[in-house]
């Protein structure tokens, strides 16, 4: 297929989007008085199909989180074992035959952690919901926590949530359980050939080209006109700057501290592992099925109550990350530990090193990639962080999300426009290069 | 060859309710190349593990040259041992080159005696040009000298080796093993290898030790464990083997449907008149066509470089016949059986 390098870093890039930038782009452009009817009505369009309520939701969040399922699934794609799909055509099944009977529910453990990742993602989405006005638990909760002085309806709703959330969970375990890659041999992975498309290159090409325009292209160009408006009217760019740095600064603190803490416990569960270890594990996974808001609230009770000394500040607010995001850190480390036999560190020990010697010179050289791209992926998912951000950055801490937050609520497109674009140039950065450097390693 | 560089005392080792090694005592001389001998699972790669401290018995000791490296209660790391080890898998580390590699375990060096190490071992496996590689661009046979290298440089006082020349391709193998095995004697080291490979254990080893379900049966010169082996199941896995019952006689042998046979035996309970077993080998005995003979040949089998004849007793027992590669004997003609070798035969009381 034409472009396929470029393509593949492309249809990914989503991901940087957040759900709130993604939304007030989308009424910014579709919604009533949006920049498509005012092209339109000189045309004589008076009205376009209401974009607030469930459709709109649907689709930004469509178009902003298939990358969860893209990636795992490609992925899977990739271990796939060529000589399976050789012996199904050899055993006299046509190439659409093998894809359906052979290829395709090799790959559906993939796509069944995928969707569920999209659905933990969906459940737990704040921003996007809550300006295409869409009434969900997230929404209700926030509602409850600003207007009402009794916190219990928002806790008991919070229970709900996370339940939801458990459930969700529990049917990927399912689907785990049952699913399994296997390799036919021992040896070592041949590649997965590349198909030839034939005549459905063009098509194909159009296909992802036509993704990554309306999740990438689209809310790049709105994003544009509304920075160029917004510019010429005045708009001072000065305050990015510091929410820029604000930003900066706790992503990186929330990815080095996640990281930190993945170290042990990925450590304890690949090379000890035991019950103590696994529900360590687990423990740590919590974050992964948490809804951001959930945990944010439950530490607004937990700091007001009880260390005092430290609410409202931006210790709090790390330390919220750190539990939303270090499954993140713990899976990429945990994979690249995993790839490092213990037999590695027992031939280092027999050369005469001692247990530190070993973890600095062989252990930590061959999970360095893992343990950046763990640290690159939090730091990714920190910056656009909205409800945690919103309910525990102390009073005046603005981050560029907050920033966005605050001007697209207000719908001041034009304000909301020179944080996002930054928002999602720094968070393209570490994306782009994990992607690379995860194709160079293929 | 005689002081003991390595000395297991009554060693077990159990994983939960499962006993992988059980009171298991061997010693290795220096000099000495002992193979444990078992099939996969048998517990021949833990008894390696504990001797490197990589595990710590459960009960008995380890001796490193005399002096108790592990007890139950106590352990020498396996960094302050002195033991080197090859794992079947290699284990070279990916991120380094060959030649970091091998000047892995030389810490106490200086840089100049580090390199000039590291070119001595280089040339004894004889791969001098290949230091700047990384293992991955090695073969496996290299990838083996290599890992051969690493754990000969800091001079260690014992080697183990697991499973060392399984990932060779099977034509390089011989030539590989004849390799490490000059290494290991032009250096004077004491070395314990295991191996599922009874041909392998015979070709490399001083002596083989026999080991199933944890425990060693018989520790022995390779000739002995097989023309002597101490039990059925030793016979079983040392060589191709059948087996023959029959009476013992007053003077020291055997009567079996082939013949009065000469015996000898590890075991104490064998006299007069009891019942025996005799191990008999493929080439013990020879055939002669008879119409009128006793035997029949049930099967033949053509080799290539012999042709093995399975051969029915009257009582229905059988026995293999190893033949030249010409013999024209087919399936169905009657037979007697001549004895190649006067003995004795090995015997167990059934």
């Amino acid at each position: 297929m034409p472009f396929r390098r470029t393509l593949s870093v492309l249809t990914a890039l989503p991901l940087v989007v957040p759900s709130y930038v993604g939304a007030f782009l989308a009424i910014s452009a579709l919604g009533p008085k949006g920049l498509l009817q005012q092209m339109l009505s000189p045309i004589g369009v008076e009205s376009l199909p209401e974009i607030y309520g469930l459709p709109g939701a649907a689709i930004t969040l469509t178009l902003l989180s298939y990358p969860y399922t893209l990636l795992t699934v490609r992925a899977a794609f990739r271990n796939l074992d060529p000589s399976l799909d050789e012996s199904a055509r050899l055993l006299g099944h046509g190439s659409w035959s093998t894809f359906f009977r052979m290829t395709l529910p090799q790959l559906k453990p993939a796509m069944a952690a995928g969707s569920l990742l999209v659905a933990l993602y969906t459940l737990s989405d704040f921003g996007a919901v809550s300006l295409m006005r869409y009434e969900t638990f997230t929404w209700a909760i926030f509602q409850q926590y600003q207007s009402a002085f009794d916190r219990s309806i928002a806790a008991v709703l919070s229970l709900v949530l996370v339940l939801f959330a458990v459930l969700i969970l529990m049917g990927d375990g399912f689907v785990a359980s049952k699913g399994r890659f296997y390799r036919t041999g021992s040896g070592s992975a041949r590649a997965t050939n590349a198909v030839r498309l034939g005549r459905w290159r063009w098509p194909a090409v159009a296909f992802c080209v036509a993704a990554v325009v309306a999740a990438l292209g689209m809310p790049t160009a709105v994003l544009g006109y509304w920075l160029v408006k917004g510019v010429s009217a005045g708009e001072p760019l000065t305050l990015v700057w510091s929410a820029t740095l604000n930003s900066l600064y706790v992503s990186l603190m929330a990815a080095v501290a996640a990281t930190v803490l993945a170290v042990p416990v990925a450590a304890l569960a690949v090379r000890h592992p035991g019950h103590l270890s696994r529900l360590f594990e687990r423990v740590s996974h919590t974050g992964y099925a948490l809804p951001g808001i959930v945990v944010a609230l439950a530490l607004v009770f937990f700091g007001s109550r009880l260390v005092q000394p430290i609410y409202q500040t931006v210790w709090v607010l790390v330390f919220a990350y750190v539990v939303l995001f270090l499954p993140a850190a713990l899976g990429s480390f945990r994979s690249s530990l995993m790839q490092v036999s213990p037999k590695i560190e027992e031939a280092a020990r027999c050369l005469g090193h001692g247990r530190i010697s070993v973890m600095l010179s062989i252990t930590a050289p061959l999970t360095r990639s893992g343990l950046l791209m763990g640290g690159a992926l939090v730091f990714l998912v920190t910056m656009k962080e909205l409800p945690a951000t919103l309910i525990l950055g102390p009073l005046g801490f603005s981050t560029l999300a907050s920033r966005i937050w605050s001007a697209s609520s207000e719908a001041f497109f034009a304000q909301a426009a020179a944080p996002a674009l930054m928002l999602i140039f720094i968070s393209s950065v570490p994306l782009a290069i994990l992607m690379i450097r995860d194709r160079s390693r293929q | 060859m005689n002081e003991a560089v390595l000395q297991c005392v009554g060693v077990t080792k159990s994983f939960g309710d499962f006993v992988a090694v059980r009171d298991v005592t061997f010693d290795v001389s220096r000099g000495e190349i002992v193979a444990i001998l078992g099939s996969s699972g048998c517990g021949k790669t833990t008894v390696l593990r504990l001797i490197a401290g990589l595990e710590r018995p459960d009960a008995g000791q380890i001796l490193i040259r005399g002096e108790v490296a592990s007890t139950p209660q106590r352990q020498t790391p396996p960094d302050k041992r002195g033991i080197g080890m090859v794992v079947q898998e290699y284990a070279l580390f990916p991120h380094m080159t060959v030649r970091q590699n091998v000047a892995f375990g030389l810490n106490n060096l200086s840089n100049d005696q580090k390199k000039d190490r590291v070119a001595e071992v280089m040339s004894l496996v004889r791969l001098e040009n290949l230091q700047d590689r990384y293992p991955h661009e090695l073969s496996s046979g290299q990838q083996q000298r290599i890992a051969l290298a690493r754990t000969m440089a800091p001079r260690p006082s014992a080697v183990l080796l697991d499973e060392p020349f399984s990932n060779i391709d099977a034509g390089l193998r011989s030539e590989v093993r004849r390799d490490v095995e000059e290494i290991l004697r032009v250096n004077d080291i004491a070395a314990v290898l295991v191996t599922h490979d009874r041909d392998e254990a015979f070709a490399i080893a001083d002596r083989v030790a026999v080991m199933s379900d944890g425990e060693l049966h018989q520790v022995d010169t390779p000739e002995a464990v097989y023309h002597l082996p101490s039990s059925k199941r030793v016979a079983q896995m040392t060589a191709t083997c059948d087996f023959i019952e029959g009476v013992v006689l007053q003077d020291g042998t055997v009567d079996t449907e082939a013949g009065i046979l000469a015996y000898d035996t590890h075991s104490s309970d064998i006299e007069p008149g009891s019942s025996v077993e005799l191990v008999i080998h493929p080439d013990d005995f020879g055939i002669d066509e008879n119409e009128s003979g006793a035997m029949i040949v049930q099967a033949r089998e053509f080799r290539g470089d012999a042709t093995v004849l399975m051969i029915a007793l009257p009582s229905g027992a059988t026995l293999r016949c190893r033949q030249d590669s010409h013999c024209a004997i087919t399936s169905g003609r009657r037979v007697d059986l001549i004895l190649n070798r006067p003995g004795p035969f090995a015997a167990f009381s059934v």
